[in-house]
C-alpha cells in the first residue's frame, strides 16, 4: 500500500493518491492533499467544490456526474479546472477523500 | 531464461508463428533496447498461463490542466514486472487524414523513446497516435515537449473524442467535401470539450467524404458525416462502352448488384434511374473512370452509432439528409449545440446519445433539437399497425 507522506503526516492512499479510507476525511485532509494536485490555496470556492462532493458522496456512495457538479456549485467546468487543475475528477474527488471515481478510457 | 538471457515466451511465440505480422515480434525486437519491453512479454506470457488479465482496471492520471488524453494503467503483479508497474497509455491528437512528414514522425518516436516504453500504436480506433507504456512522473514532461513540436493530446474519458476523417480530397476523388479540412476545423472548435470530459459518456465524431466510408463512421461514430450528391451520376458513355469491350460484365457485376436495381445495360448504353439511387458507389467503384459522383456535393449527417457496452451495438441512422459542402461547418456547429444540450439534460450516467434516443424515441428527440422529421430517416415505411395518431396530427 502506497503512503502519502505530507508535513509530518501519514495517508494509506491508492495507486493514483487517493485516500484509501476515506472515513478517515477531515478538513484538514483535504489541506494536506491540496499541493499534490497542483491546489496551492484552498478559497472559499474551493470548499464549496470540495463540500458538495464530500456530501453527494456520503448521500450516494459514488461522485456525482460532472453537469450536476457544474449546476449545483454554480461553476463552469473550465472554471473547476483553474481551481482545479488536474480536474473534478482526480483533484476534486481526491482533496474531497473520495474513493477514485470509475472512469472509463 | 532462454540462452539469450531473455525470458521465455512459449505461448506467446506461437502468435508469430502465422502468416501475419505479429505484435509479439515487435515487441521482442524492441526489448533488446528497452526493459519495459521484457517485463510487459513476461506479464504477457503470464496471462496467456493464467488465461487471465493482469492490467488492473482505470487509473485516473492526467496532465495539469487537461481532464482526458491519458489513460491511467497499473499492473496486479508489478512485484514480479516492475518496469511495467505503472503503464499509462497517451493518446495524442493525430493530423487530418494521417500525414505526416517523417521528421514529424521521428520527433513524436524520440520523445517516446525519451519518456516512455517505446511502443506505438498508429493509430488507435479513435484515429489518435497511441503511446503505450510510461509512468506518472514522465506524463508532465511528455507533454511540455509534445506541445513544443506542435502536438496535442487527444481526448480519452466522457468527453469530445478526438474527431478522425479519411484522407479525402487530399488524395481520393470521390470526396463530396473536404473531410480534412472540416475534422481540423471541428476539432479547433471543440478544444474545450475534449480536453475537460463535461459529458454522461463518450462523444466520437467521425467524418467520410464518400458513400464507401472508409472510416467506418456510420459504425463507430456518435455523429457521422458522410459526403454525398444531390443531382445525377455523371457518365462517360465512352468509358462505359470501354469496360465493357474490356471484358467487364457491365449487366452481371454492376446493374445486377445494384441494391435499388436503378441501372439497365442493353449491350450498349447504360442507363441510370438517379431517383432511385441510395449512393452505394458500387457502380462507381466497379467503373472509376466511366462514372462519377454528381456535381452538386455535400454530405448527411447520421446519428448513433456505437460499440455494445451498455445495449447493444447500433449503427447511425440518417439525422439531416443532405447539407451542401459550404454550409456543413456552420450546420453541424448549430446541430452539435442542440444535441448537446438534449443529452446533457436527460442523458444518464455512460448512456450514449444513440441509446437515449432510443430511450425516449425518435420523435420526442427530433422535437426536443428542432427537427422535423423527414422521409429519409426511415429505411423502410412502417410496418407496424399499432400507432396511433394524434388529433392535431390528424387535423393537419
Amino acid at each position: 500500500m502506497p503512503i502519502f507522506e505530507v508535513a509530518g503526516k501519514q495517508y494509506e492512499v491508492d495507486e493514483d493518491g487517493f485516500l484509501e479510507n476515506p472515513e478517515i476525511w477531515n478538513q484538514d485532509v483535504a489541506c494536506d492533499f491540496a499541493s499534490s494536485e497542483g491546489v496551492t490555496e484552498l478559497t472559499e470556492s474551493h470548499w464549496k467544490v470540495i463540500n458538495y462532493l464530500r456530501s453527494y458522496y456520503l448521500q450516494f456512495g459514488i461522485a456525482p456526474m460532472i453537469r450536476k457538479l457544474c449546476k449545483e456549485t454554480g461553476f463552469k467546468l473550465n472554471e473547476i479546472y483553474v481551481m482545479f487543475p488536474s480536474g473534478p475528477a482526480k483533484g476534486a474527488c481526491k482533496l474531497a477523500g473520495l474513493p477514485k471515481p470509475t472512469g472509463c478510457v | 531464461m532462454a540462452d539469450n538471457g531473455k525470458r521465455k515466451t512459449k505461448l506467446l511465440d506461437q502468435l508469430e508463428s502465422g502468416p501475419w505480422p505479429s505484435f509479439v515480434t515487435e515487441i521482442k525486437k524492441a526489448s533488446e533496447s528497452s526493459p519495459v519491453c521484457d517485463d510487459l512479454l513476461g506479464q504477457l506470457e503470464l496471462s496467456y498461463e493464467e488465461k487471465q488479465g493482469h492490467w488492473k482496471h482505470g487509473g485516473i492520471v492526467g496532465v495539469l490542466g487537461y481532464g482526458g488524453g491519458v489513460i491511467g494503467r497499473y499492473s496486479d503483479v508489478g512485484d514480479r514486472f516492475p518496469n511495467v508497474a505503472h503503464f499509462h497509455t497517451i493518446r495524442v491528437n493525430q493530423p487530418s487524414g494521417w500525414f505526416y512528414s517523417s521528421e514529424a514522425i521521428r520527433t513524436l518516436c524520440d520523445i517516446w523513446e525519451r519518456h516512455g516504453s517505446g511502443l506505438t500504436n498508429m493509430h488507435g480506433s479513435t484515429g489518435d497516435i497511441i503511446f503505450l507504456g510510461t509512468k506518472t512522473s514522465e506524463l508532465e514532461p511528455i507533454f511540455k515537449e509534445l506541445t513544443e513540436a506542435g502536438f496535442d493530446l487527444g481526448g480519452s474519458g466522457s468527453c469530445m473524442r478526438t474527431p478522425s476523417c479519411c484522407l479525402g480530397p487530399a488524395r481520393c476523388e470521390w470526396a463530396c467535401y473536404d473531410t480534412m479540412k472540416l475534422c481540423y476545423d471541428v476539432t479547433m472548435a471543440y478544444q474545450d470539450e475534449m480536453h475537460r470530459p463535461p459529458f454522461p459518456y463518450k462523444f466520437k465524431l467521425k467524418a467520410a467524404g464518400c458513400p464507401n466510408d472508409c472510416v467506418a463512421s456510420i459504425a463507430r461514430a456518435d455523429l457521422s458525416i458522410i459526403g454525398t450528391w444531390k443531382d445525377d451520376i455523371r457518365q462517360d458513355d465512352a468509358a462505359v462502352a470501354e469496360y465493357a469491350a474490356q471484358g467487364l460484365d457491365i449487366r452481371k457485376d454492376v446493374c445486377d448488384r445494384c441494391p435499388t436495381r436503378c441501372m439497365d445495360w442493353d449491350g450498349q448504353k447504360l442507363t441510370i434511374a438517379n431517383r432511385e439511387c441510395v449512393r452505394c458507389m458500387h457502380c462507381i467503384n466497379v467503373m472509376p473512370k466511366a462514372l462519377r459522383p454528381g456535381v452538386e456535393k455535400g454530405a448527411t449527417i447520421l446519428i448513433g452509432s456505437k460499440a455494445p457496452i451498455v445495449q447493444g451495438a447500433l449503427l447511425s441512422s440518417v439525422l439531416v439528409p443532405f447539407v451542401p459542402a459550404e454550409e456543413l461547418l456552420e450546420t453541424l456547429q448549430e446541430l452539435i449545440k442542440r444535441l448537446w444540450e438534449f443529452w446533457d439534460e436527460n442523458g444518464k450516467n455512460r448512456e450514449r446519445i444513440g441509446e437515449l434516443i432510443q430511450r425516449v424515441g425518435m420523435a420526442g428527440f427530433l422535437d426536443a433539437i428542432g427537427l422535423d422529421p423527414v422521409p429519409e430517416m426511415i429505411s423502410a415505411p412502417r410496418d407496424n399497425p399499432y400507432i396511433f395518431f394524434q388529433a392535431e396530427t390528424e387535423e393537419k
